[in-house]
């Protein structure tokens, strides 16, 4: 009986998966705009997300956890240091709240631009998204909630990872 | 063959087992850990996006491997990490160690050592209780293209190729039983994709093999001495940074007249307190193996890295 279960199991799992997948299939395209191509675009189906994450005031605490966890971090430290944090926190904000689909502008430079002279590795990318985890477990946002941010921020590795 | 018998209730003894090897490994995984402050630029990939050691030592669920490469090294480093398993059936158990190491995300050689102990089955069938197959499992997978975490904003999975060679020590019983030699090559392809926004990861291997039982009983057999495609996947959802539960299935061949082979399934959950270490915990329906059907067990595995 436990064998048929197991079946049971696998295929409900199939079909969770089928369904995942057709939803991303049919999510509006987000538009591209040139200015944004190295940026995250606004996506209409994170909304909710941005809820989840308490809103605007709760992305501007967040920062600030996060802004710490990198300072305290000796992989990526040396990349904060001597940089301008509280207007990095205060873009930052801007950023996801506009891929969360809040009432955000974002003014901040070209992801490309601002990333290209710093030589990140591939390694100091994913301690910046470990340090940005912990933050956000900090603040107690749910782990479906970070995955759906994260998925949006991973591709922009293209922009950040010169070396 | 029709000889089957009622399962043995041997839960408890493998919880018990599992406990005495996770609380060892545990151990030696505090000395791991303590080295680790001065050395902070290894192992830098993410928390369980490695997968854990499967079946035959490669990176992978645990019947089946994943296309990651072991060990939590990324493009510029080198990441490594040895594994205990058990496997406690009604009529059998599995004991394995090995290790492995993974080469700049690009290339995972492995090592695995399998004894597969044949308990009272070996006395009915003439060799002796307790008889047991030992096999060994050198492996090397590559990792062509695609990157499991970071490509999520297109379809591309993650797709390695690999092979694993298996020496079995049991050339004259093999024979016997009608396997057409005590070595092998499994050669897989496999494509790993995780669906961050669905905290889901998908896995589709593609084996070409001739192995009985995985290699435990030989390879090729009277009904068959080819090649053959065999499917295996895994789903894994991740529950947090620390745990997943996931499902695997893994079609075998059925090479032997005498000893019936069916494909393999089993549920599991990974849970991965930190980098240095992970155990697995499955139960598995392995189905007929020789003369004893419904083989049914716990899985548990532990693995440590750096
Ligand atoms: C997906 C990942 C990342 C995102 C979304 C991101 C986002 C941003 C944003 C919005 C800014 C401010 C832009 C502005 O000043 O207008 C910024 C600046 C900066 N980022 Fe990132 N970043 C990412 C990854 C990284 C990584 C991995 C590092 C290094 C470990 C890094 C280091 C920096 C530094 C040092 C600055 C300041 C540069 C300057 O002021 O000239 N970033 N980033």
């Amino acid at each position: 009986m436990f064998k048929y279960s197991l079946h049971a199991t696998v295929i409900a799992t199939a079909m969770l998966f089928a369904q995942a997948a057709m939803a991303q299939d049919t999510a509006p395209m987000p538009e591209q705009s040139a200015a944004m191509a190295a940026s995250a675009p606004r996506d209409p189906s994170l909304k909710p997300v941005f809820d989840e994450f308490g809103g605007r005031p709760g992305l501007v605490a967040l920062m600030n956890d996060f802004m710490d966890n990198l300072m305290a971090d000796t992989r990526t430290r040396p990349y904060f240091v001597d940089a301008d944090r509280e207007h990095i926190k205060v873009e930052l904000v801007d950023q996801f709240c506009v891929i969360l689909d809040g009432p955000c502008t974002y003014s901040g430079k070209d992801m490309e631009k601002v990333h290209r002279g710093l030589g990140i590795n591939r390694a100091a990318f994913n301690a910046l998204v470990e340090d940005l985890q912990t933050a956000m477990n900090k603040h107690d946002i749910p782990f479906r909630a970070q995955n759906k941010l994260l998925a949006k921020l991973a591709p922009m590795h293209k922009a950040v990872i010169t070396k | 063959m029709g000889m089957y018998r009622k399962n043995r209730a041997t839960w408890l003894i493998g919880l018990a087992l599992s406990g005495c090897v996770i609380s060892s490994v545990a151990a030696a995984a505090g000395v791991e850990s303590a080295s680790d402050s001065s050395t902070p630029t290894v192992s830098n990939k993410l928390l369980l996006t490695g997968g854990v050691t499967q079946v035959e030592g490669s990176a992978g669920g645990g019947l089946t491997p994943w296309a990651v490469i072991g060990g939590y090294g990324t493009s510029d480093e080198i990441g490594a990490n040895a594994f205990l398993t058990h496997v406690n059936l009604p009529d059998y158990h599995l004991d394995e160690v090995g290790a492995m190491v993974g080469l700049y995300d690009r290339v995972e050689v492995s090592f695995a050592q399998q004894r597969f102990n044949t308990e009272q089955v070996g006395a009915a069938l003439g060799l002796g209780r307790g008889f047991t197959f030992q096999q060994n499992i050198i492996g090397v997978k590559v990792r062509l293209f695609g990157d499991v975490v970071l490509d999520q904003d297109s379809w591309l999975p993650q797709v390695s190729v690999g092979v694993q060679h298996k020496k079995n020590d049991q050339a004259g019983v093999l024979q016997f039983i009608g396997a057409k030699s005590d070595e092998g090559n499994d050669y897989y392809v496999n494509a790993t994709k995780l669906f961050l926004g669905q905290s889901l990861l998908v896995n589709a291997t593609l084996r070409f093999t001739k192995a009985n039982q995985i290699g435990i009983l030989g390879f090729g057999g009277d009904r068959n001495n080819s090649y053959k495609p065999e499917f295996e996947g895994s789903v894994a959802y991740l529950l947090s940074r620390n745990w997943a539960i996931g499902a695997e299935y893994r079609q075998k061949p059925n090479n032997l007249g005498i000893a019936k082979e069916d494909d393999w399934y089993d549920a599991f959950v990974a849970w991965a307190p930190n980098k240095h270490v992970s155990l697995t915990l499955a139960y598995a329906d392995l189905g007929n193996i020789v003369i004893k059907d419904r083989q049914r067990g716990l899985y548990a595995s532990v693995q440590v890295g750096f």
